[in-house]
């Protein structure tokens, strides 16, 4: 009955119909981008695939002017800068969060986290800018030598440090994603009910105690999902890291001082030599497509993990 | 006891460690706005906005007016594109099939899109439009940047017509306005500051957005008019970039005061966005 009286009226009200097909036209416009963005620069970048093949992404050949587009130096960089950024940006993260939603007063938990959000607001060019004329000059003064000369034994800081290198990038990335992490973190926190915090206090438990038994492991999995955003969000940082990073090809090198570069920053960096070369320009466009299928799959990851944890919440 | 000294003194070691994160956090925030403040603010006049770059690079004065007015067009072409396409979607998601399969995939993909990288969708708007065209152009920027609202603003403005409450609509409906008609002047209007907000932190996230403009509007340094849209233009943001990387002073100057114009931009914006919500959450009260 409900559903022939809604026939009805949908064929009497030709306006219905046509709203509810627009708004579902407008909501497909997401997928049909999405799969139209993978499809229409796979097809443009089809010539360096064919050209190169598989070794875009194994070679570490990366010379367009002979016609080398081996990449996997610019994997090598963004996976370490990227890295870097998640060790530093991880911990602080979570252990913001855990003060703003669990032991900040209530008068200053918001206010505190409406700044900490403000980091997610300063656009990446003010970064890479900041980050080159006042991080550089600081951490390589008073933080990368330093640590090169106590650590030189470790090949991670044996080399010279140059200021613009893989760990300055790591730590321009880790300023930028603890705002991502820290706010994902702070709505997973809240998530855990409050009746499993007071019966962690009413045992005698002290606040860290509580934190420990009764919030954190319930938040693995959004903790987890949190992570991967942000390493998601360090992997196709462009801008700042392009600034930071030196823009060298082809270094694979455990020496976290040596410049290098990323796949983002690359494609930034070398775009307009590439602009008369089509097979270089293809390459670059490539670089373009793995970057997003790399970033796709952590960011449909995370999505699943989060929205399986709604579920079962 | 001693050991119920020990858990206490554990205690307030982590909390000291958590507020040493957050400290760990805000200083180099406070750093970054004092820094782009203090070497912003001395170029900062009039002519900024209303001169364009000198063509001597070593020359000082002159301005980022061909950035800014650029921004703005492009930003409100984004805007025009990425407005109507999410809020219209976000109807779809909340009002007509929310538990629906489109609706659900739609929903999951257009979180996964926030979350690709800017410069992609700057190479996607290149190989689309830019090689067909055979030329970089003001549209080509716009309409990258509102690839980059879109999800944002789907979402956003999915969460505001979901707080509207269902009695509102049933009494539209019960009074027998049509489904259309309802959704359009009762519960789209009351949506409208959360709608509203939304749409200003993705205008916010996208006058902030360099890559994928170097790929599609890839920058100028003369002033384009503001009908002109077939040929290349400048942001504010591109004229940061290309200007911090030159070696001479006056035009790093004038990189930091377009860097202190941004972030008073992006942080206006992002105040009134939260003003918004505010001011709604207190009328509710």
């Amino acid at each position: 009955m409900a559903v022939i009286s809604a026939g009805r009226l949908v064929s009497r009200r030709p306006a219905d119909t046509i709203f509810r097909f627009a708004t579902a036209a407008c909501a497909s416009i997401v997928l049909l981008l999405l799969a139209g963005m993978l499809i229409r620069t796979t097809w443009a970048a089809w010539p360096a695939f064919s050209h190169s093949g598989i070794s875009i992404v194994t070679s570490n050949d990366w010379n367009p002017n002979i016609n080398k587009f081996g990449g996997l130096s610019f994997i090598y960089g963004t996976l370490v800068t990227s890295v870097i950024a998640l060790l530093i940006a991880v911990p602080i993260s979570v252990l913001i969060a855990l003060f703003l939603t669990e032991a900040a007063p209530p008068g200053l938990g918001r206010p505190l986290g409406y700044v900490v959000d403000l980091l997610a607001a300063v656009p990446s060019v003010v970064y890479g800018l900041w980050g080159v004329f006042v991080l550089v000059p600081f951490l390589t003064n008073d933080v990368w030598t330093p640590l090169s000369n106590h650590l030189s034994f470790l090949p991670l800081f044996s080399q010279f440090a140059s200021g613009r290198d893989f760990a300055t990038a790591g730590v321009i990335l880790a300023l930028m994603i603890i705002p991502i992490i820290s706010a994902i973190c702070r709505e997973v926190f809240r998530t855990v009910p409050a009746d499993e915090r007071e019966s962690a206090l009413a045992l005698g438990a002290t606040r860290w105690e509580m934190i420990r038994l009764a919030v954190l492991p319930r938040s693995k999995q959004g903790v987890v999902a949190a992570v991967m955003l942000g390493f998601g969000r360090a992997v196709g940082e462009t801008i700042a890291v392009a600034y930071l990073i030196g823009g060298v090809p082809n270094k694979i090198t455990p020496h976290l001082f040596e410049q290098g570069s990323t796949i983002a920053a690359n494609i930034a960096l070398q775009f307009n030599e590439a602009a008369s070369l089509p097979l270089f320009k293809a390459a670059l466009i490539a670089l373009g497509v793995v970057l997003f299928v790399i970033t796709l799959i952590i960011n449909i990851g995370a999505r699943l993990i989060i929205s399986r944890g709604g579920r079962a919440a | 006891v001693n050991s119920l000294a020990r858990r206490r003194r554990r205690d307030r070691i982590m909390l000291g460690t958590m507020i040493f994160a957050v400290v760990v956090a805000i200083v180099p925030l406070g750093f970054i706005l004092a820094d782009v403040i203090a070497k912003g603010i001395g170029q900062l006049s009039a002519s900024f906005f209303t001169q364009p770059e000198p063509f001597v690079a070593t020359a000082t004065g002159g301005g980022f007016a061909a950035g800014i007015r650029g921004t703005i067009k492009m930003v409100a072409l984004g805007t025009l594109v990425a407005v109507p396409i999410g809020v219209l979607a976000a109807v779809y998601l909340s009002e007509y099939d929310p538990r629906g399969p489109l609706a659900t995939v739609v929903r999951f993909f257009a979180d996964v899109m926030t979350g690709i990288p800017s410069i992609f969708v700057g190479i996607f708007v290149f190989t689309a439009v830019v090689l067909t065209t055979h030329s970089f152009s003001s549209w080509a920027g716009g309409l990258a940047l509102g690839i980059l609202m879109l999800p944002v603003i789907v979402r956003t403005s999915e969460e505001a017509l979901r707080l509207v409450p269902g009695s509102l609509r049933e009494a539209s409906l019960a009074l027998g306005v049509r489904r259309w008609r309802t959704i359009w002047s009762v519960t789209l209007p009351t949506a409208l500051p959360g709608i509203t907000t939304g749409a200003l932190l993705a205008i916010a996230r996208a006058a902030g957005e360099t890559a994928p403009l170097l790929l599609t509007a890839f920058g100028n340094q003369i002033m384009v008019p503001w009908g002109s849209w077939n040929g290349p233009e400048a942001s504010l943001t591109l004229e940061i970039f290309t200007n911090s990387r030159s070696p001479f002073p006056a035009q790093q100057a004038r990189a930091w005061t377009g860097a202190l114009v941004l972030i008073l931009g992006v942080l206006v914006l992002s105040l009134a966005a939260r003003a918004v919500v505010e001011r709604r959450t207190r009328a509710a009260r």
